[in-house]
């Protein structure tokens, strides 16, 4: 096998699972350390560099990192990052000061950002410190966009939103065009902007198409204009017996938004299976223990309604078989048709991108599901110099993809401003530091936590079901968040192996709590992995590979449960594994943010 | 050593054996040797050995003197009986022991100063007396827990860390428990755990006295240049005779080999030895010929390591003194003190 290239940054980046997740690349374990040290404003600045709404995102995130968190490969669950982030959110100190300067010499480029998503205000913020002028243009009369007109209070209190939102647009350096809605891309380029950010999201809801749908139309709402209107206070009540179709997280929102209105028996159907559901898992959860059950397996057949009154829907049982070609279809089971008796329903089936406002002579090209061409790295458009990211840009995703979009569009905007090469993506900044204090003793929490994962505290049913703007979950306090906070295996503190120092004594491979270390003789990858150990069969986990030792065979560690104990290190008797910590922050056009991110 | 209990979180995938225990369930104590210490790789192979023969941890008593070696069994098998004697005395504890209760596994781990200097007659009464345990001395060639002399095992001729050159002849422990009728002996490297691990599961099921010399690098004192005992000289230096394996029952035995590489030996117990031969001439039921081609290929400078010596049907010291077959704890009080009358018939027999 070739050895393994560790001077390539992504070979240890991809060890430290949840850092590699994340699309926006943040050091999570650094400022869960931080967190456990009660460095909560240094581990709210680590966030803060790289996902920009660190309070929000705590609370909100899809948390793509969980999923792909090694402890949950080792133990049951994996660790509660996204909580966590919150803690550092909820305990920081005032932190204005540690934002980047803003410099009051402007280097003469304007940038215009449609829509004040999460996607245009990382652009803003990216590019605000370089001294560009950015113009912000949404047209509610706050920032936030879907952040603050979809995501109901009892999850996401406004103040979150006001805060971090206000760190990007009160700082000077953006200005705000609010209640502005932008009608013409046309008279924005002819406006002479050095470039077009399009974050304007993915704003129109997919609409139901059965019989009784028009008949019925007072009692049917489409979910994310229902949830906007939520927010706003336009809506405050809803009928005691409401129907919620969709599996995705719009409808988790929308029927505990409607329980808290006056729904009683509000119940949430869906075409495929319970397992097939977009939600994320805690946010079915969620929706359960608020009393409201999930039915799967339901096709909406007819709306039912009398002296055009909505008062219910038919369903048709159906199961999924696979056909010839093996692919998954929703086939009728035969079995009589399931009615539900109901006031409202609301509509929450996927949202599409719509682009009324862009003129289809200007030569910007789309595809043909009707989003833009865009390079997948750059985001660039065929216009040079308009960018697009968030939901607008390849459909529907969240909010941490729309922070990643946001931070590679402005990297994409400063180099094309600058006249630079597009393409050409600076690197990631990386530093690597040997952890290695004494013989025994490590610069990190070194020991394994056998805690299980801890809960977060919630508010009281009956408290939170009261009034939709009461915050359900409380968050961890500060003890809670230390045990949690020790579950991570510190996984961004690499084991760095020296061939030319090993003796081959074999003291780590007997030391290594996972077996995770095998030295043999070289082989194929493949056949090289059924050998080790314990056979390497996740074959998503790379293994490091070293030759060159005296015995002529190489050393295999295979990286997929390595607890990064250090016990390797510590067992060592020449120093050939040091454990050494890797802090990876991906470009930025501003500078400075390793030094300002690192804890000492 | 380390301040740290080693992780108790295993491998996912790690396997199980008939018992439902992972070979971490034989663990003991995080070693507090020095890092590197071929010791703690000894302990491994026991680990694995007891995991894979699935013995019970608690039918092993596991017995030690004093010395780096002798500490040892701390870090392994935390669930079996223990009993750290004193200096050299481990034989004659583990002999009475296995007197009252035969049904144990017996497991003696000792060095080469608890063996070859203050233990060596107990080492050598042990061995004579045909006592049916596992005795293992981890050799390192030196005393490391007094900073590095040399030791009763360390080569004539070879050097100490400060370089002081050995003018004593060395004892050679293998070709004293042939001598004194060892029924299976061997030698391994702690480096070599594909050779070490069948050795030490071929002398557990092995029902007399089995012997293993195993050289145990000393990285702190006894792993420089012009040292016998090193990592690099034993691999340079290392002529296996033969590579063993170990079966339970012969019904296990499934590879096909060409005659003359094999050779299979069945002891007492129904299990299996599967000897791959490497070198053709070499025959391990021999005792003089075993004897006489260590002492050829020493003075050839070569270290002969693996299983040198086996005699499948072996007397032990129950048998040579016809004892009861059952422990003596479970014997009850009418055995134990058979009262006047038996007394008296057997002074009546020895008048």
């Amino acid at each position: 096998m070739t050895p393994t290239d560790i001077s390539n940054p992504d070979t240890f980046h991809k060890v430290v699972d949840c850092q590699w997740a994340c699309p926006a690349h943040t050091p999570v374990p650094e400022y869960i350390r931080l967190i456990a040290a009660g460095r909560y404003s240094d581990a709210y600045m680590v966030n803060w560099h790289s996902n920009v709404f660190p309070g929000i995102l705590g609370r909100t995130c899809d948390r793509p990192c969980e999923p792909a968190c090694r402890r949950g490969r080792v133990e049951e669950e994996p660790v509660a990052i996204c909580r966590l982030k919150r803690v550092a959110a909820d305990n920081k100190e005032d932190i204005q000061a540690r934002l980047p300067p803003i410099p009051a010499v402007r280097n003469g480029k304007r940038i215009a950002c449609v829509g004040a998503g999460p996607a245009s205000l990382t652009v803003a913020r990216d590019l605000a410190p370089m001294g560009y002028e950015v113009h912000v243009f949404d047209g509610e009369k706050k920032g936030g966009g879907f952040i603050r007109s979809q995501i109901p209070r009892f999850r996401l209190p406004e103040s979150v939103i006001d805060e971090e939102v206000g760190y990007i647009t009160e700082r000077g350096g953006v200005t705000t065009h609010f209640g502005q809605r932008v009608e013409s891309l046309r008279a924005l380029l002819d406006a002479g902007y050095d470039a077009v950010f399009i974050g304007s999201g993915a704003p129109r809801g997919r609409d139901l198409d059965v019989p009784g749908r028009k008949e019925a139309a007072a009692n049917i709402h489409i979910g994310i204009d229902w949830l906007s209107s939520v927010s706003f206070g336009h809506i405050e009540s809803i009928g005691k017996r409401v129907i919620v179709l969709g599996g995705g997280n719009t409808a988790m929102d929308c029927c505990r938004s409607a329980r808290r209105l006056g729904g009683e028996q509000v119940t949430v159907v869906v075409r495929s299976g319970f397992e097939e559901m977009k939600a994320s898992p805690w946010e079915k959860e969620d929706a359960m223990n608020e009393g409201i059950p999930i039915l799967n397996y339901l096709v909406p057949k007819e709306v039912l309604h009398q002296g055009g009154k909505l008062t219910g829907m038919v369903f048709e049982k159906v199961k999924a078989e696979r056909d010839a070609k093996g692919r998954r279809t929703l086939v009728p089971t035969g079995e009589p048709d399931v009615t539900i008796e109901a006031d409202d329903v609301l509509v929450a089936i996927g949202q599409e991108n719509a682009f009324p406002w862009i003129e289809r002579d200007l030569g910007l090209e789309f595809d043909r599901w009707g989003l833009p061409a865009l390079n997948e790295k750059t985001l660039q458009s065929s216009i040079p110099n308009v960018f697009f990211g968030g939901d607008a840009a390849f459909g529907p995703k969240n909010i941490i993809w729309a922070v990643a979009h946001g931070h590679e569009a402005a990297v994409s905007i400063d180099r094309y401003c600058r006249g630079l090469d597009v393409g050409e993506r600076p690197p990631p900044e990386v530093v690597m530091s040997s952890q290695k204090m004494g013989i025994h003793e490590w610069s990190y929490d070194s020991g394994v936590s056998l805690d299980l994962r801890f809960k977060v505290p919630h508010a009281e049913h009956e408290v939170a079901l009261r009034d939709i703007r009461t915050e359900v979950e409380l968050g961890y306090d500060r003890e809670l968040a230390y045990k949690e906070a020790q579950r991570c295996l510190n996984c961004d503190v690499q084991t760095v192996f020296t061939t030319s120092l090993c003796i081959e004594c074999d003291a780590c491979v007997d030391i290594c709590p996972v077996d995770c270390i095998t030295f043999t003789a070289d082989g194929e990858e493949q056949e090289l992995r059924e050998r080790l150990r314990v056979p390497a069969l996740n074959l998503d986990q790379p293994l490091y590979v070293q030759d060159g030792l005296k015995t002529g065979r190489v050393m295999v560690k295979d990286e997929d449960v390595c607890l990064h104990c250090g016990m390797c290190a510590e067992r060592c008797p020449t120093g050939a594994w040091d454990m050494q910590k890797f802090f990876l922050e991906t470009a930025k056009p501003y500078a400075g943010r390793v030094a300002a991110c690192q804890a000492q | 050593m380390s301040f740290l209990p080693k992780p108790k979180l295993h491998h996912p995938k790690l396997p199980v054996n008939a018992l439902g225990f992972t070979r971490r369930d034989y663990e003991g104590a995080i070693s507090t040797l020095c890092a590197g210490c071929g010791h703690d790789s000894i302990s491994a192979a026991i680990i694995q050995a007891c995991f894979e023969l699935e013995i019970e941890p608690h039918r092993v008593a596991k017995l030690s003197g004093i010395g780096c070696s002798s500490k040892t069994p701390d870090y392994f098998l935390g669930a079996s009986h223990g009993f750290n004697s004193v200096h050299g005395r481990m034989p004659s504890v583990l002999t009475g022991a296995n007197l009252a209760n035969r049904d144990l596994i017996y497991l003696g781990v000792s060095g080469d100063g608890d063996s070859a200097s203050i233990g060596f007659g107990q080492f050598a009464h042990s061995i004579r007396r045909g006592v049916n345990m596992t005795y293992i001395v981890e050799n390192n060639g030196v005393y490391g827990l007094t900073k590095g002399q040399f030791s009763a095992t360390s080569d004539k001729g070879s050097k100490a860390k400060k370089g002081t050159v050995n003018t004593d002849e060395a004892i050679d422990l293998i070709g004293i428990a042939l001598q004194l009728g060892a029924t299976y002996v061997a030698r391994s490297f702690s480096g070599d755990k594909a050779q070490l691990v069948p050795l030490i599961k071929g002398a557990l099921r092995h029902p007399g006295p089995a012997f293993i010399d195993c050289i145990s690098p000393c990285v702190a004192f006894n792993n420089h240049e012009g040292s016998t005992k090193s990592y690099d000289f034993v691999r340079e230096h290392n002529e296996a005779m033969n590579f063993l394996d170990v079966f339970p029952g012969r019904s296990a035995i499934t590879a096909e080999y060409a005659p003359g590489e094999v050779r299979e030996v069945e002891q007492h117990d129904g299990s299996v030895l599967r000897l791959r031969k490497l070198h053709a001439e070499y025959d391990p039921t021999d005792r003089i010929g075993a004897m006489n081609h260590l002492h050829e290929r020493k003075a050839a400078g070569e270290i002969v390591t693996g299983l040198l010596y086996i005699d499948p049907d072996p007397q032990d010291l129950h048998s040579n003194l016809n004892t009861v077959p059952t422990p003596l704890n479970r014997l009850d009080d009418s055995a134990l003190v058979p009262g006047k009358a038996a007394l008296e018939k057997l002074n009546a027999a020895l008048r």
